[in-house]
């Protein structure tokens, strides 16, 4: 197979500059911004190289580096993108730079260490995302976790320390049933192929010949560590506690890529990996999903704390991905991806204009706001441009997503009921409760707080952050065509996956790997 | 010029974002004012030139669409940024245009001096922007891009003063109302896609139409298609039961009640059930519901409005009744009788509210029409302006009003039957009342404010509006002359739109037969109804108030009850606002969330964090403890080992 190490290179800016920031002297704080921001944007702008370099009528995994890695095993160092994973891989390298500028004031204190756990994250976000080897991918997947834990726990709020520990055990338990789902793979796979294997590609043909009774246990395995990470409805409590207690740039971050490695962990591996059971469990998650709709917006509707209120907002906003997911369409499909990436701007932008208020005041409360409009125009102006893109307003990105899944789901023959749709659909209300309210409370009125006089408006450094964002925002909007395109061959392949899995025998595996034969079932 | 016609979406957006990006720099209201007005004027200008163009077509090539982009192209999705050309567009981009830049030239004076004049602007701009989206839209997807745009607009502009105060509350709180009483309507709207999305295939509107026509679809599946659409147009249109948002969006200036809350948005959901009139023509239990959602809604809120004495406020539930007038036309098939009332009520209650504006100008923001009174000898242009429009709404002959009210009158006692034409008649009939309660209370008898008031005439930029739109009041009606008059094909707007509609009618039963005669009585007695109405109010007011106050004194409980509008608003918050705040906050995020499902989250730690206190006892350090139960362990071992064999 030819060999293409573009995406190994764009994984090893960042680890390499990591190790690199630890040989510099920590006193030069300025100088570790300025490095940890140039290689960050230097990994965005091979991405983008990677970009113009797909080839998006192709639904095959693309830019392929296999190198052999536990010899005894099997198990290689295996990396390639297609649509939907070059999408994630390109908000993660895009976001990274615009949180490290944005936390270039916040973040005083141990700036050299937060900068290298900060590299490390992209470098753990970047391998989950192109990762074809599952034993890769968990590494990754774990991998992750550690920076993530140190930047909460040390960067975070009064309660860092309980919401670090939660976060981290939280996911890391359900990981480990994920762990014990892939060793089983593996071994199952030596049935069909002759040998132990956890290479994606070749468990797509063997995974789903797995009998039921122990496809759905498969299923579970995975989609229980997957939902926690989403949070998937009611595994979502970790979710508040991290994101309020994270500095800005982590919540952003959580929020922006994080969350997101759970709906991608369903869409890469559960459906395409079982597809029967996946149909099966369909009805429940997207339950689920609706569940956490209502409910994150219900809970985010009555908080008293912007950032908490944001995060519950993901949780109904992740909700919309997951029934998107579930419902199994093409559109739908095509729904969850785009939401995923939009889910990361607007969201995104939310948690960094909080932390450009909360920079200013040091309060989160939304009573201790109001009438900041005559105050900060500019900064009232990018709230409300945010919250109209979480709201879903058509011409900005979020509509886009939401009506494509809500579209999706409610012709989805898996579902088969219109009452998934309704009741998702009666969140689009309560997002714009929740929102309109809160930026009511905070931003009109008169100004009622002493100790928001003389607040100071959006500098040029927070603005810089947040225009190349809304700049997606209203290009998802208005041409979506432009990112739906790069993933649209990659959706249609997971779908045909479902309805028709690919099984294949070892000798024809062997011989030719394009001949796949495919079995109606 | 049809081809040119994206122009009209475009421009207003370059203007909104000229004013909007550079209001603050540029400072000169007058430059600002231009801008803003110049590029509707183009616009209207622009949509004039394609009408007259459409009109010399034949019928059959009178449809053009515009495709600038694709938007969204998924699956069988494939929708784009194309602007439909065809005569009813084009009807609504006349009105949208031309009523929306009398009302930007009458803003030039209305805001002058405020200090977010730039803002205003841009946010006009906006609106029309979006409006021009909903109206020109080629499919419902592009279409709901404008419905939810207008939405937005009309949250920005009730809450353009964002500090202030709206009676209990504030601006801000009646912007955020309307945005999610107009949320639920879209809810409804969108479901009605989803399902014709389901059922047709498309979301575009010259494939689902005539797939309508050519599919073999079930008229249930029709009627649900059909009441979520009139869902959504509940919302946007303020009727029964989303009407609660429109009284309360008077808190936004004038001018954007005139042009958003009367002349323009509100009638998109009217125009969105003509534009789908083959649907809800298959659909005729929905089309029933239609109607009498239609013509409840007008006669309550016509109740409503008659004790009410904020000049705006009762020019709200006014215009909540005549939406409900349109209504009641779609709902009697008579969909371009509906869309002929949208015009003139276009004419005439833009120009009430810009005369309102006038008043409210003149009397340093003073609303109550009680603190009013003689105000004709000091506004001479607003009041014979304002006159002129009241005559029109109250169905006076040959105003415009008359013409399409009528015709709505007849339509429904022809296709309704007696029960629509007495809701009809006595809403009618009530508003001549109030809306010459309101005149006379205003303009005629004597004044009733104090010293402090000095009111005077606004200046020539607020007043040709106000005569252009009077005019149009006058004449507007002369292009839809019943055919009774005019012979057979002599009304000429019914003529224009007809090719539009004929699928629905053929799918609609033909009218039952009725003479000229009953048509001439029944316009006779409307007539007769408004003349009386008019007189009666003219006396109780203006001779012997005494009689309004008795009445009000003798029947307090109806009258409190008109009051408070029916305790709608209150009815809502018990039962829906509050209960769903309150099981939120005190259920799901302090219990559900914090206790429960936390609970368990961090009670398993808490249990393992026990059990691992107490196994770790066992780790003594004692070399002899461990000595012992490794003994122990091997005893067990072995008779385990005896008693298995």
């Amino acid at each position: 197979m030819e060999q293409n190490s573009l995406l190994t290179y764009l994984i090893l800016i960042p680890l390499i500059g990591s190790i690199l920031i630890l040989f510099i002297k920590k006193e030069q704080v300025n100088f570790i911004k300025y490095f940890a921001v140039g290689l960050s944007t230097f990994a965005f702008l091979l991405s983008l190289v990677i970009y113009f370099q797909f080839d998006s009528a192709n639904s095959d995994f693309q830019f392929i580096n296999k190198i052999e890695w536990i010899k005894g095993l099997n198990i290689h160092y295996h990396v390639g993108v297609d649509g939907m994973s070059l999408l994630l891989v390109l908000l993660t390298t895009f976001l990274t730079p615009l949180t490290l500028i944005s936390s270039w004031s916040s973040i005083k204190n141990k700036v050299k260490e937060f900068t290298f756990f900060f590299l490390m994250l992209e470098v753990g976000m970047l391998g989950v995302f192109i990762s074809l080897d599952l034993f890769l991918f968990y590494i990754f997947w774990e991998a992750m976790l550690i920076p993530m834990y140190f930047i909460i726990g040390i960067w975070g709020g009064k309660e860092r320390v309980y919401a670090a520990i939660k976060f981290f055990i939280y996911t890391m338990f359900g990981s480990l049933l994920m762990l014990v789902a892939i060793v089983w793979l593996a071994v199952y796979a030596i049935g069909p192929l002759g040998y132990f294997t956890t290479n994606l590609i070749e468990l797509y043909s063997v995974a789903p010949q797995i009998p039921m009774n122990i496809q759905i246990w498969m299923f579970l395995a995975f989609a229980f560590s997957f939902a926690i990470k989403v949070p998937l409805f009611p595994l979502h409590t970790w979710l508040p506690d991290a994101h309020v207690q994270a500095p800005t740039a982590g919540s952003v971050i959580l929020a922006g890529v994080l969350l997101k490695m759970g709906t991608y962990g369903l869409l890469r591996f559960n459906l395409p990996l079982f597809p029967e059971a996946s149909i099966i469990a369909a009805p429940y998650i997207s339950v689920l999903a609706v569940i956490g709709i209502i409910y994150g917006a219900l809970v985010a509707m009555v908080q008293t704390d912007v950032k908490k209120l944001v995060a519950y907002s993901s949780v109904s906003h992740l909700g919309f991905v997951v029934l998107g997911i579930f419902a199994m369409t093409q559109e739908s499909i095509q729904g969850a991806v785009i939401q995923m990436i939009n889910h990361g701007l607007s969201t995104g932008a939310l948690f960094l204009l909080v932390g450009v208020i909360y920079e200013r005041t040091h309060t989160r409360e939304i009573a201790d706001y109001g009438g900041i409009a005559k105050l900060v125009p500019v900064f009232s102006f990018a709230l409300m441009f945010a919250s109209l893109s979480s709201v879903g307003l058509p011409g900005l990105n979020g509509f886009v997503g939401e009506f494509l899944i809500l579209l999706g789901s409610f012709q989805s023959p898996i579902l088969n009921s219109w009452w998934f749709t309704v009741f998702a659909a009666s969140g689009v209300i309560f997002a714009a409760v929740y929102l309109l309210w809160m930026y009511q409370r905070v931003v009109f009125g008169e100004v009622k707080n002493p100790k928001l006089d003389g607040l100071k408006d959006m500098n040029a450094r927070e603005i810089f952050v947040l225009a190349p964002i809304f700049i997606f925002i209203v290009w998802i909007g208005i041409y979506p065509t432009t990112f739906l395109k790069v993933s649209d061959k990659s959706t249609a392949k997971v779908v045909k996956q479902i309805y028709h899995p690919v099984k294949v025998s070892p000798v024809e595996l062997g011989l030719n790997q394009s001949s796949k034969q495919e079995v109606k079932r | 010029m049809r081809e040119l016609i994206y122009l009209t979406v475009v421009l207003p957006l370059v203007g909104f974002l000229i004013n909007g990006i550079f209001g603050t720099k540029i400072k000169n209201e007058k430059l600002i004012g231009a801008i803003g007005s110049g590029v509707i004027g183009i616009s209207f200008l622009i949509a004039l030139g394609a009408f007259f163009e459409t009109l010399g077509l034949p019928v059959d090539q009178r449809q053009k669409i515009v495709t600038l982009f694709s938007w969204l192209t998924v699956g069988n999705l494939n929708v784009s940024f194309a602007y439909q050309v065809d005569q009813l567009s084009l009807v609504m981009a006349l009105i949208v245009t031309g009523v929306g830049f009398l009302i930007h030239v009458y803003s030039i004076g209305y805001m002058h001096g405020d200090k977010s004049f730039w803002r205003f602007f841009a946010y006009l701009n906006l609106f029309i922007f979006a409006m021009m989206n909903l109206i020109l839209a080629d499919n419902f997807v592009l279409l709901f891009l404008g419905w939810e745009g207008v939405g937005l607009c009309s949250y920005l502009l009730i809450g353009f003063w964002y500090d202030r105060k709206f009676e209990k509350s504030t601006t801000s709180d009646a912007a955020k109302k309307a945005f999610v009483v107009n949320r639920i309507g879209d809810f409804g709207f969108l479901l009605g896609m989803f399902l014709i999305y389901m059922t047709f295939g498309s979301l575009n509107f010259n494939e689902v139409f005539s797939r309508a026509v050519s599919f073999d679809v079930s008229t249930a599946t029709f009627g649900f298609i059909a009441i979520f659409l009139f869902i959504g147009a509940t919302g946007k249109s303020a009727q029964i039961p989303l009407f609660v948002w429109l009284p309360d969006a008077m808190a936004g200036p004038t001018p954007v009640s005139a042009l958003i809350h009367a002349a323009t948005m509100v009638t998109a959901g009217v125009y969105m059930v003509a534009r789908t009139s083959i649907i809800f023509a298959s659909a005729p239990d929905i089309l029933m519901v239609v109607a009498i959602i239609g013509a409840l809604t007008a006669f309550f809120a016509a109740t409503i409005g008659i004790v009410q004495n904020d000049i705006k406020k009762v020019l709200a539930y006014s215009t909540v009744s005549q939406l409900g007038y349109m209504f009641l036309a779609m709902g009697m098939g008579a969909f371009s009788a509906g869309i002929f009332h949208v015009m003139t009520h276009a004419f005439f209650k833009a120009l009430l509210f810009l005369g309102a504006g006038s008043v409210i100008h003149a009397m340093h923001h003073e609303q109550d029409i009680q603190r009013y009174g003689g105000l004709k000898k000091y506004m001479p242009r607003t009041y014979l302006t304002f006159l002129i429009a009241a005559l029109a709404i109250s169905g006076f002959p040959p105003l415009s009003g008359f013409f399409s009210k009528d015709e709505i009158l007849w339509q429904a006692y022809a296709n309704g039957g007696l029960f629509f034409w007495i809701l009809g008649a006595g809403t009618a009939m009530m508003t001549a009342f109030y809306m010459f309660r309101l005149y006379i209370l205003t303009f005629e008898g004597t004044p009733r404010f104090g010293h402090d008031k000095h009111p005077h005439e606004s200046p020539a930029v607020m007043t040709l509006p106000l005569i252009v739109l009077a005019v149009l009041a006058v004449i507007g009606g002369l292009i839809g002359i019943p055919e009774i008059f005019s012979g057979e094909h002599g009304n000429q707007f019914h003529n224009f739109l007809a090719p539009l509609f004929k699928d629905a009618d053929r799918k609609l039963a033909s009218f039952n037969a009725h003479s000229h005669f009953e048509e001439i009585l029944l316009m006779v007695l409307s007539v007769v109804f408004a003349v009386a109405a008019i007189m009666f109010a003219r006396y109780v007011y203006l001779k012997k108030i005494s009689i309004a106050n008795n009445t009000a004194q003798k029947f307090k409980g109806l009258y409190n009850l008109l009051w408070n509008k029916y305790f709608v608003d209150e009815a809502y918050d018990t039962a829906v606002v509050n209960p769903i705040l309150q099981t939120s906050r005190s259920f799901l995020w302090k219990i559900a969330d914090n206790k429960i499902i936390d609970g368990v989250v961090n009670g398993s730690a808490n249990i393992i964090d026990v059990i691992s206190i107490n196994i770790r006892k066992l780790q003594t350090g004692v070399a002899q403890f461990y000595a012992l139960v490794m003994v122990l362990g091997i005893v067990a071992a072995f008779f385990w080992i005896i008693l298995s064999l």
